[in-house]
């Protein structure tokens, strides 16, 4: 007995409706002979039959639409079956679906946040300090809804209410560097070393340098510090890295981070990029930039996100030494004091010099005091030698 | 090293592919007699003769067709299409045939078949002789585009494309045939698979091939003046598009400008803008830029046709614009 | 019309035209299994019949020797067949299986088969004439006495590719013969619809090409036209043009509801279905019994269905190879 069943008659066919039967049962059949009328999307077609025999039993009605495959009629047919009984034919591979492309490579910069674009628009808004907000996206990127996540955080414990709330961008800089600053103090055990270093030579040279410049392209000695600090990771390259939840990670590039204070009240710390490899010229033009940038609040994400360390100078006027927070998630910050001029031992007597406190804040999970002794111990061999900076 | 033009330094990889291999022979129209409609071909035919520099009849389907069909059976036909205009009269034979014998036939069938055609516009020639479709071809899988926009590329990817085992297009601007430029004629077959980074800069990264490479530069100088250094990159191969080299120099500059003549709405820069997005988002500062043809079809008077395409002032306008 | 050549041999003429039989009832019974499958299921796409067209893919195919090359069209496999692929492989290509002559990339409509000189396998009606064209150019170049046999059909006269090629392959004297299997209908657009003239061969003098017509429901007037001029084309006298008129008795393809054409035409023609004619032919020679009609219908049955059952058991390609053959290296 053979089943004839609704035929694929169209590329695209999924389903026939039957019009009309043209064989009743008892008909004789043959294969290739009209059996029935069935409709399809396209146009009424005559269906032949792909048996030789005699109807058995027809299985659907006039009317009725079914799909390709199903069985119509059954038709007895003499000897051997026509087609063969039953398909041997193994379904192919099944598809899996693609996946999503490729994860994006490791950032090139160093201490970079991953932010979504959204996620930073968000955060600046609301003065949500990304560095403590951990990312749920790819890669530990922080998407909207961490941020969103925070700020509910954040609300959950308000601060006390401020006597007098300054207004709109101060209040949220603040905010921020209260956010930031009770981390640090917070989360990171510091520890700090100390010295005094003679800036006399270095003072002297830049002088010379100086008179040779006209006023626009004039170096200031912080030019000198920022790359001396710069500089001076070489030996201990521990001091330019990150704390990353439980374990160090070293940055392979330097980017100084240098603190400017801001007309408002309040601090930023954007990045000199590869500080180390800089032409002083060029830090000192990339410098002003970002003051200038800075005073007009067009910095960078990027700028903000991306310092492996920072350096904070107080000036000229300020205390001798300064010892700093640590902008979490760097491991370390240096200090210089106000520059002033102290009595000084040389060779047994007494001059008097232009000196200056450097003071290193270090990470005591990261690092250990006697590098921070290394680190300061080269950071002055390197202004004694300001023409190699 | 040798002083030469765009198109002498083509004529210069044709005459070197015809010695050194007799398979290869040029068709196409007016390629023999007349010189060659931009006179890419002059002097050919009194050099190699009638059977290996073949005048066509106007019939772009057959005559890439015919290209097809002698690269199937044992020749490197070298075939001109006289502007990317008129290629649309044979792109049945491009896609379905050329592109797609070699996966129809599993295998068995390579068409070793290199195919030029001028592109482009800022001549005033209107409508029918000015579009860039570059990035038509360069969608279809089964060939290579190339663009070379030097005189060194003009002769080294077309002595690299005549050994390709499948079909290399070659998109030739108009407007570059008479530059002059430095050709090394030692050099034999260059690179047909990366971009090159023409200029480089730390701010900006301008993606580009082709004419608009010369207009990069150009904009990069007047950058310079204002202190943003841009990285100018030559595309060079439209397909397969070399991704590393121009998402190293936007990891590195943090931004990017893509230029081209093609109308910008579905343009080949939205494929570069796509991968710049899919691979380095994290580290944009700026959304990706494009600077394309405007949306109408190319007009003759030359203050319109001006308009119509990206212009040096555009560049630096986007880039200030975001950067500055 | 032309008459067959005069063979030396009776018993070697018999062999050769019982060979001739066996051939088209191959195609015929290949195709009628597709036709099954197809309604089943197993084949997909699209699927364009060649019966009823028998008799001039056989007969034309006796005038090609193996260097030859043949370019035909979406309804090929009675090329495919006359020209020696196996039908295992070309089953398997209907199945989509890594096996088929294409490993399965192309389907019912792009056979290949670089060692028997197959060159495909055409959607696009007129598609192939540039790509025979070129074929041509290469072996003309290269001094190789070759004929490229260009099969397509009468809807392709109307595509500006047949006057390209035709005007190109005289004007370069290039060693095509262009075959016009001219079933008078393109899909449901009868000739006169179609073309201002309707003499096929004829059009062929707008390029001085000598073009022939040919009754292409007898195989024999078909090989006996095709031969000659194949040799006179290899030989370098430049392309000529034969139009085989001929029909086709199923529809246009599988979906084909064949609304543009009277039941009653499809009969008239039937009447002169190219197998029942040969074999009445060969019956009337007493070169063929019934029982010797009968061997040859089971031996050809047994390699249809050698070639369905080699069809169903192949693997599938897989997945990753997917874009394995986009390109060659």
């Amino acid at each position: 007995m053979a089943e004839f069943r609704m035929p694929v008659l169209g590329a695209d066919m999924k389903a026939g409706e039957l019009v009309a039967w043209l064989k009743q049962p008892g008909e004789p059949v043959q294969k290739g002979e009209v059996i029935a009328e069935v409709e399809t999307d396209k146009a009424v077609v005559e269906i032949e039959s792909m048996y030789t025999g005699v109807v058995e039993k027809l299985l659907i009605e006039k009317g009725d639409k079914v799909p390709v495959g199903t069985p119509l009629a059954l038709i007895q047919t003499e000897g051997p079956e026509e087609a063969p009984p039953v398909s041997r034919v193994e379904p192919p591979p099944e598809r899996r679906a693609r996946p999503a492309g490729r994860p994006p490579p490791a950032p090139a910069a160093a201490g970079r946040l991953r932010v979504s674009p959204v996620a930073q628009k968000l955060a600046d808004e609301k003065a949500v300090d990304l560095s403590k907000v951990s990312g749920s996206g790819p890669g530990g990127r922080i998407m909207v809804q961490d941020v969103e996540a925070a700020i509910a955080a954040a609300a959950a414990t308000p601060a006390a209410a401020p006597a007098a709330a300054p207004a709109g961008r101060s209040l949220r800089m603040r905010q921020s560097i209260a956010a930031a600053m009770s981390r640090s103090h917070r989360e990171i055990p510091h520890f700090y070393v100390e010295s005094v270093i003679d800036l006399s030579r270095a003072i002297a040279w830049l002088s010379e340098q100086n008179a040779r410049r006209p006023v626009a392209q004039r170096l200031i000695y912080g030019a000198l510090l920022v790359k001396a600090a710069a500089v001076a990771l070489e030996k201990t390259p521990e001091l330019n890295a990150v704390w990353a939840e439980d374990h160090v990670e070293l940055k392979p590039a330097v980017h100084v981070g240098v603190a400017v204070a801001l007309p408002g009240g309040g601090l930023v710390a954007p990045a000199i990029h590869d500080t180390d490899k800089l032409p002083l010229d060029e830090l000192m033009t990339r410098f002003r930039d970002l003051v200038r940038r800075a005073r007009a609040g067009r910095l960078r994400s990027s700028e903000l996100t991306d310092p492996t360390i920072t350096v904070t100078s107080l000036g000229e006027a300020g205390a001798e030494s300064v010892f700093g927070l640590i902008y979490p998630p760097q491991v370390a910050l240096v200090g210089f004091g106000r520059l002033t001029e102290r009595p000084w031992a040389v060779e047994g007597r007494v001059e008097v010099r232009k000196v200056i406190h450097a003071s290193l804040a270090g990470d005591h999970r990261a690092l250990d005091g006697y590098r921070g002794g290394v680190y300061l111990a080269e950071l002055d061999r390197l202004l004694q030698e300001p023409e190699s900076l | 090293m040798k002083t030469l033009t765009y198109r002498e330094a083509v004529r210069s990889a044709l005459r070197d592919a015809m010695n050194r291999d007799p398979r290869v022979f040029l068709m196409g129209e007016d390629v023999g007699r007349y010189g060659g409609a931009f006179a890419v071909t002059h002097g050919l035919l009194a050099e190699f003769g009638p059977e290996r520099i073949r005048d066509t009849p106007l019939m772009e389907s057959t005559f890439l067709g015919a290209g097809i069909g002698a690269a199937l059976n044992g020749m490197r036909p070298i075939v001109e299409i006289m502007t990317i205009n008129f290629s649309m009269l044979c792109m049945d034979q491009v896609l379905n045939n050329a592109a797609t014998l070699r996966y129809m036939s599993g295998g068995q069938l390579s068409v070793p078949l290199v195919v030029r055609m001028a592109s482009g516009g800022g001549r005033q020639m209107a409508a029918q002789h000015s579009h860039s479709l570059e990035g038509w071809y360069a969608h279809i899988p089964g060939i290579s585009v190339l663009a070379p926009a030097t005189v060194a590329d003009a002769c080294g990817m077309l002595l690299a494309a005549v050994e390709e085992p499948d079909p290399v297009f070659i998109m030739e601007h108009a407007t570059l045939y008479p530059r002059e430029g430095e050709l090394d004629e030692t050099s034999g077959a260059g690179d047909i698979r990366k971009a090159a980074v023409r200029r480089e800069g730390r701010h900006v990264s301008l993606l580009t091939y082709g004419a608009c490479v010369w207009k990069a530069l150009e904009a990069a100088d007047r950058l310079a003046e204002k202190g943003v250094e841009a990285e100018v990159v030559d595309l060079r191969v439209l397909r397969p598009l070399d991704s590393e080299t121009f998402l190293s120099s936007v990891a590195k500059t943090r931004g990017a400008v893509i230029i081209e003549e093609a109308w910008r709405t579905g343009g080949f820069a939205a494929e570069i803008s796509a991968q710049i997005m899919e691979n380095v988002f994290d580290l944009l500062d700026w959304p990706v830029q494009r600077v394309c043809g405007v949306e109408v079809p190319a007009p003759y008077a030359k203050h319109m046709e001006d308009a119509s395409l990206p212009q040096v002032e555009d560049i630096v306008a986007v880039v200030e614009a975001n950067l500055v | 019309m032309t008459t067959q050549p005069a063979r030396a041999d009776t018993a070697g003429e018999t062999k050769y035209q019982l060979d001739l039989l066996r051939q088209m009832l191959l195609v015929r019974r290949f195709e009628e299994r597709s036709s099954d499958l197809y309604q089943m299921g197993n084949i997909r796409g699209f699927l364009h019949l060649y019966i009823g067209e028998e008799a001039v893919a056989v007969g034309a195919m006796q005038a090609f020797s193996p260097e030859d090359a043949i370019v035909s069209t979406y309804r090929e496999h009675g090329h495919a067949l006359a020209r020696g692929m196996a039908a295992t492989s070309l089953m398997a290509e209907l199945y989509g299986k890594v096996t088929g002559c294409s490993k399965g990339h192309g389907g019912s409509m792009h056979f290949f088969d670089a060692a028997k000189r197959f060159y495909g396998g055409y959607a696009i009606v007129g598609g192939g004439l540039p790509v025979a064209v070129g074929l041509a150019l290469a072996d003309k170049m290269l001094g190789r006495e070759r004929v490229t046999a260009c099969f397509f059909g009468d809807g392709a006269v109307a595509e500006g590719e047949f006057h390209e090629a035709l005007n190109l392959a005289k004007l370069w004297r290039l060693p095509v013969l262009f075959l016009c299997e001219n079933n008078l209908y393109a899909m449901g657009t009868a000739l006169a619809v179609s073309h201002s003239v309707t003499d096929i061969a004829l059009k062929a003098q707008a390029y001085d090409i000598p073009g022939e017509a040919v009754d292409g429901m007898d195989v024999l007037a078909v090989e006996a036209a095709t031969r000659p001029a194949a040799a006179r084309v290899r030989k370098g006298g430049g392309p000529e043009l034969l139009e085989f008129r001929t029909y086709r008795f199923r529809g246009h393809s599988m979906a084909d509801p064949e609304l543009y054409r009277t039941r009653e035409e499809v009969e008239r023609w039937q009447e002169r279905d190219p197998i029942p004619a040969f074999v009445r032919r060969l019956r009337d020679l007493n070169r063929l019994d019934d029982a010797g009609l009968a061997r040859l219908e089971e031996s050809v049955k047994q390699e249809v269905e050698e070639a369905v059952a080699f069809a169903e058991e192949s693997p599938w390609e897989a997945l990753e190879d997917l874009t394995k053959d986009v390109l060659t290296s």
